[in-house]
C-alpha cells in the first residue's frame, strides 16, 4: 500500500466515533462568528449592531487577496461586533448574533436533490468559491479560491483530495465521505474543471475502507477520479507527504505543491465547494467530532459556524468529570483550549476531551541521542539539534539546519523517550527565523 | 469549574521512556548472560552482580553528593552500564578490580560529564579499557569454559582464540564452539549465537537499527577476507575473525550505545566502517590481540564530527547550482 517515504509515527488511532451517523446540533441562543478564520487578513464587518440578518447573508467581506468572506450561519439580530477569543487564545473581531428562527436567504437551494451538472466556466467557479467564503477545512483554513488560482507560468496537472484524516480520534471527514460520497465526487469534478486538470486522486488511509469503497462507487460515475487507499501512518494528511504518497513527487523545500503540478484540497472543502457552486450555499456549517476516552457517546455533529462550544458540549452529554485538557482538533496538532468560552470556527474539526491523567507532559530528561526524532521526522530534519540550538538561540544555525521546513507534525515530541519538548523549540525557532528572513527581504528590496 | 490544562501540541505521547529503552537492551542481553552462566558459572555471577551493584551505588552517590541533582538510578542506565562492563571482563577477575572498573566507568566515563546523555565515550568501555591498561595480567587470563563451573578466582585458564592467533599457538577452537560460545574470553562475548539473538530482539523492538552492527561486521569480514585470500597461510579465515574476541558484543551492544553513536543512518554506517577498519588494523598489526574496545572509543570521539557533517536526507532537497 502506498505511503510517504520518510519518517512518520503511528499513534494509537482511538477513532471512537468512527461510523457514528451525523446528528444535528440544535441552534444556540447566540452565535459568535469570528471574522478571521485563517492566517490571512480578517474580513471587514458588513453589518452593524441591531441589523436583522438571514442565514447565508454576507456579514464580513474579504479584505485583500488572502482573506475570505464570512456569512451568517443563523437568522436573527446582530447584538454586537466585538472582540472574541479564538482557539489560539488571541482576540479577534467577531459578530455576535442573537438567534431568531431559522430564516434562510431565498437563493440558497435547500432541496435534498443532488445536482450533478455544472456548466460554469473555471473563473466563474473560482468566483463562486470565493463568494461562499470557503477555506481549507483540514485545519489550516487557507482561502480555497487562492489555492485554485494557479500562478502565472505554472500548470496544475493533478488534483489531490485529502481524505487521509491521519490525526487520531478525528472522524469528521470519514463520516462525511460515508454520507456525502456523491456530493464529494461532484465537488471534485467541479474543482478539476476550475483548475483545468483531467486527473484527480483521492487519498484515504486504509483504516477507512468503507469510505474508500463508497467513494470508489461514486468515482465511477465521473471521468478521471481515482481513489487510493494509503497505509495508516501519521502525518499522511500533510500536504507534502500526501503528494509524495500518491504521486511519488517531492515538493521542493520552501516551494508550494503547484511546483510539482499538484493542488491539494481536503474532502470537507470539496463538499463545501459542491454546496457553494451547485446549491448557492455559503460555508456556514461543518461536521465536528466530539470525542475522548471518557466521553460516554463520541459522535459526529453538524454544527453552524459560531456555535459556542458550551452549547455543543451541553447537547452532547456534557464534559466528562475527569477532563484535564480540551483540544480543538486532533491530539497531534490540535490546540489546547484555555477556556470553553469559544465558538466553532471554520477550521474547528473536533472537541477532544483528554482525561487529566493524560493531560500533563512527562518529566523531561537529558537527550540520550537515541536518534528516534531523526528517524521519525517526515521532513528529514534533526529535531534534537534544532532544539539544542533553539535553547541557545542560535537562529542562523537553525536556519542552516532547515528549521523552516518543519511542518510541526509533532512526531519528534511524540516519540522522544526523554519527553523533550522538541517541536516547541522548533516552533520558537521558526517564528524567529521567519521574521529574520522577512526582514532580510525587505532590506534587500 | 476546574482549570483546563494548556500546552502546545502534541497532546499525546508514545509512552516511550529511557527506562523502556534500557530494559529492551537488558532483555536482549539475557541469552548472552545465560551462556556466560553456563560456561563460567559462579565467577560470572560474582563479577556481574558486583559490577551492576557498584555501578548503581556509584551513580547514586555521585548524583547525591557531588552533582546534587535528582536521583537518576531509576532510569536503569547504570544497571545496563554495569552489566555491559561485566560482559567485557573475564569471569575470574577479583571483586576489587571489578569495583575499580565500575568506579571509572560511572565516575569518569559518565558522571564527570554530567550524567546520561552527556558522555562522549561509552562508559562501560572506558571502565574496561582502564582495567585492561592498569591490570593487564588479570584482564587477560581467561577462564576455560566448563559447563556448570563452580570455580572463581582459581578457575583454570586458557588463551582466547585471538591471543592464540597472535602468539601463533595454533589451538583455535572449532567454528561451532566459537559460534555457541565454548571458548575462552570475556564472560559476555563468547557466544555469537546468543548475541545475535539479542540483536534480533533489539531490531524487533526497534531499539537500534541494523546500520552500526552490520557495517562493523561487514567491514571486518571484507578486510580480513582480503588478507585471507592474499595469504591464507599467515592469516585466518574472516569467519574466525567475526566469531572471536569482543567483535559481536562490541558491534551489537557497545558500538550501538545511543549517547555515543551518530544520529543519522549514513553517519552510523561511516562510524561502523571506521570501527571495523580500526579493529582489523589493531588485530593484525597492533600489540594487543583484541581491538574492538579501542576502535569503538576512537570512533566515539569522531561522533560529533560525523553529526556535524553528515545530515539526514532532507525532504524536498534543492540541489545547489541547479
Amino acid at each position: 500500500m502506498k505511503t510517504f517515504k520518510m519518517g512518520g509515527v503511528h499513534p494509537p488511532e482511538n477513532k471512537f466515533s468512527a461510523g457514528k451517523k451525523t446528528k444535528i446540533i440544535s441552534l444556540p441562543q447566540q452565535v459568535i462568528i469570528p471574522l478571521r478564520h485563517y492566517s490571512g487578513n480578517p474580513s471587514v464587518a458588513e453589518v452593524s449592531r441591531g441589523e436583522i440578518v438571514k442565514v447565508g447573508q454576507l456579514i464580513g467581506r474579504a479584505n485583500g487577496f488572502i482573506s475570505a468572506n464570512v456569512h451568517s450561519s443563523v437568522s436573527g439580530k446582530v447584538s454586537k461586533i466585538d472582540n472574541a477569543m479564538d482557539a489560539f487564545g488571541y482576540k479577534f473581531p467577531a459578530v455576535f448574533i442573537d438567534v431568531i428562527g431559522d430564516d434562510w436567504l431565498d437563493e440558497v437551494d435547500l432541496s435534498p436533490e443532488v445536482k450533478r451538472v455544472c456548466n460554469l466556466e473555471p473563473h466563474e467557479i473560482i468566483k463562486k468559491v470565493a463568494e461562499a467564503g470557503i477555506v481549507g477545512l483540514g485545519g489550516a483554513t487557507f482561502p480555497t479560491h487562492v489555492k485554485l488560482s494557479i500562478p502565472q507560468g505554472k500548470k496544475a496537472e493533478v488534483l489531490i483530495i485529502n481524505g487521509a484524516e491521519c490525526e487520531p480520534y478525528l472522524t469528521c471527514d470519514h463520516q462525511l465521505m460515508l454520507e456525502k460520497g456523491e456530493e464529494i465526487i461532484i465537488g471534485i469534478s467541479i474543482l478539476m474543471k476550475a483548475i483545468r486538470v483531467k486527473k484527480a486522486i483521492i487519498g484515504i488511509e486504509s483504516n477507512k475502507m468503507d469510505a474508500v469503497l463508497n467513494l470508489e462507487k461514486w468515482a465511477k460515475t465521473m471521468e478521471g477520479i481515482e481513489v487510493v487507499p494509503l497505509k495508516v501512518k501519521y502525518p499522511q494528511g500533510s500536504e507534502k507527504q500526501l503528494i509524495q504518497a500518491l504521486t511519488g513527487r517531492e515538493v521542493p523545500s520552501g516551494a508550494l505543491p503547484i511546483e510539482v503540478g499538484a493542488v491539494v484540497q481536503n474532502v470537507a472543502t470539496t463538499f463545501a465547494v459542491y454546496e457553494a457552486v451547485q446549491k448557492n450555499k455559503p460555508l456556514i456549517e461543518r461536521i465536528i467530532t466530539v470525542t475522548g476516552k471518557s466521553v460516554p457517546e463520541p459522535g459526529n455533529y453538524w454544527v453552524r459556524i459560531g456555535t459556542p462550544f458550551t452549547h455543543i458540549i451541553e447537547e452532547t452529554g456534557g464534559m466528562p468529570q475527569d477532563t484535564g485538557k480540551v483540544v480543538a482538533g486532533g491530539p497531534m496538532m490540535g490546540r489546547a483550549l484555555p477556556s470553553l468560552d469559544l465558538s466553532v470556527a471554520k477550521g474547528t474539526s473536533s472537541i477532544l476531551f483528554i482525561p487529566s491523567s493524560e493531560s500533563k507532559r512527562g518529566k523531561v530528561f537529558n537527550c540520550i541521542r537515541c536518534a528516534k526524532c531523526v528517524f521519525h521526522c517526515p521532513m528529514g530534519l534533526e529535531p534534537y539539534l534544532l532544539m539544542n540550538q533553539g535553547e541557545k538561540q542560535m537562529w542562523e544555525n537553525m536556519e542552516e539546519n532547515r528549521v523552516m521546513d518543519c511542518i510541526e507534525c509533532g512526531s519528534c515530541s511524540f516519540i522522544c523517550p526523554s519527553n523533550r519538548p522538541l517541536v516547541d523549540y522548533i516552533r520558537y525557532g521558526k517564528s524567529t527565523v521567519g521574521t529574520m528572513i522577512r526582514n532580510r527581504k525587505t532590506q534587500k528590496s | 469549574m476546574n482549570k483546563l490544562i494548556v500546552s502546545p501540541a502534541p497532546h499525546v505521547h508514545s509512552g516511550n521512556s529511557i527506562r523502556k529503552e534500557m530494559v529492551s537492551v537488558l532483555i536482549a542481553l539475557i541469552p548472552a548472560y545465560l551462556v556466560a552462566l553456563y560456561y563460567f558459572g559462579v565467577g560470572a555471577i560474582i563479577v556481574s552482580v558486583t559490577s551492576v551493584i557498584s555501578c548503581v551505588i556509584f551513580e547514586y552517590l555521585i548524583q547525591k553528593f557531588l552533582i546534587k541533582g535528582e536521583n537518576t538510578v531509576s532510569d536503569y542506565s547504570a544497571v545496563l552500564t554495569g552489566l555491559l562492563l561485566s560482559f567485557n571482563l573475564p569471569s575470574n577477575l577479583p571483586v576489587w578490580i571489578v569495583v575499580i572498573g565500575a568506579l571509572v566507568a560511572i565516575g569518569v566515563g559518565k558522571m564527570s560529564f554530567g550524567g546520561l546523555g552527556n558522555n562522549p565515550f561509552n562508559p562501560a568501555l572506558v571502565g574496561r579499557v582502564f582495567l585492561l591498561i592498569s591490570f593487564p595480567v588479570q584482564m587477560t587470563s581467561w577462564p576455560r569454559p566448563i559447563a556448570w563451573n563452580t570455580a572463581y578466582l582459581d578457575a583454570e585458564t586458557s588463551a582466547t582464540a585471538l591471543s592464540a592467533l597472535k602468539e601463533h599457538l595454533g589451538n583455535i577452537p572449532s567454528l561451532f564452539d566459537m559460534f555457541v560460545g565454548n571458548m575462552g574470553g570475556s564472560m559476555g562475548e563468547v557466544s555469537a549465537l546468543a548475541l545475535l539473538l539479542g540483536f534480533v530482539y533489539l531490531l524487533f523492538k526497534r531499539t537500534i537499527t541494523w546500520h552500526i552492527p552490520v557495517s562493523i561486521l561487514l567491514t571486518v569480514f571484507i578486510m580480513t577476507g582480503i588478507f585471507y585470500l592474499v595469504n591464507p597461510q599467515t592469516y585466518v579465515s574472516p569467519i574466525i575473525h567475526l566469531l572471536s574476541g569482543g567483535l559481536m558484543l562490541g558491534a551489537i551492544f557497545m558500538a550501538t550505545d545511543f549517547v555515543t553513536s551518530p544520529m543519522t543512518k549514513t553517519g552510523m554506517t561511516i562510524y561502523g566502517i571506521g570501527i571495523g577498519i580500526i579493529t582489523v588494523v589493531i588485530r593484525m598489526f597492533g600489540s594487543y590481540p583484541e581491538g574492538v574496545s579501542f576502535a569503538i572509543l576512537i570512533m566515539n570521539a569522531f561522533t560529533p564530527l560525523i553529526n556535524t557533517y553528515i545530515k539526514p536526507k532532507r525532504f524536498g532537497e534543492v540541489r545547489k547550482n541547479g
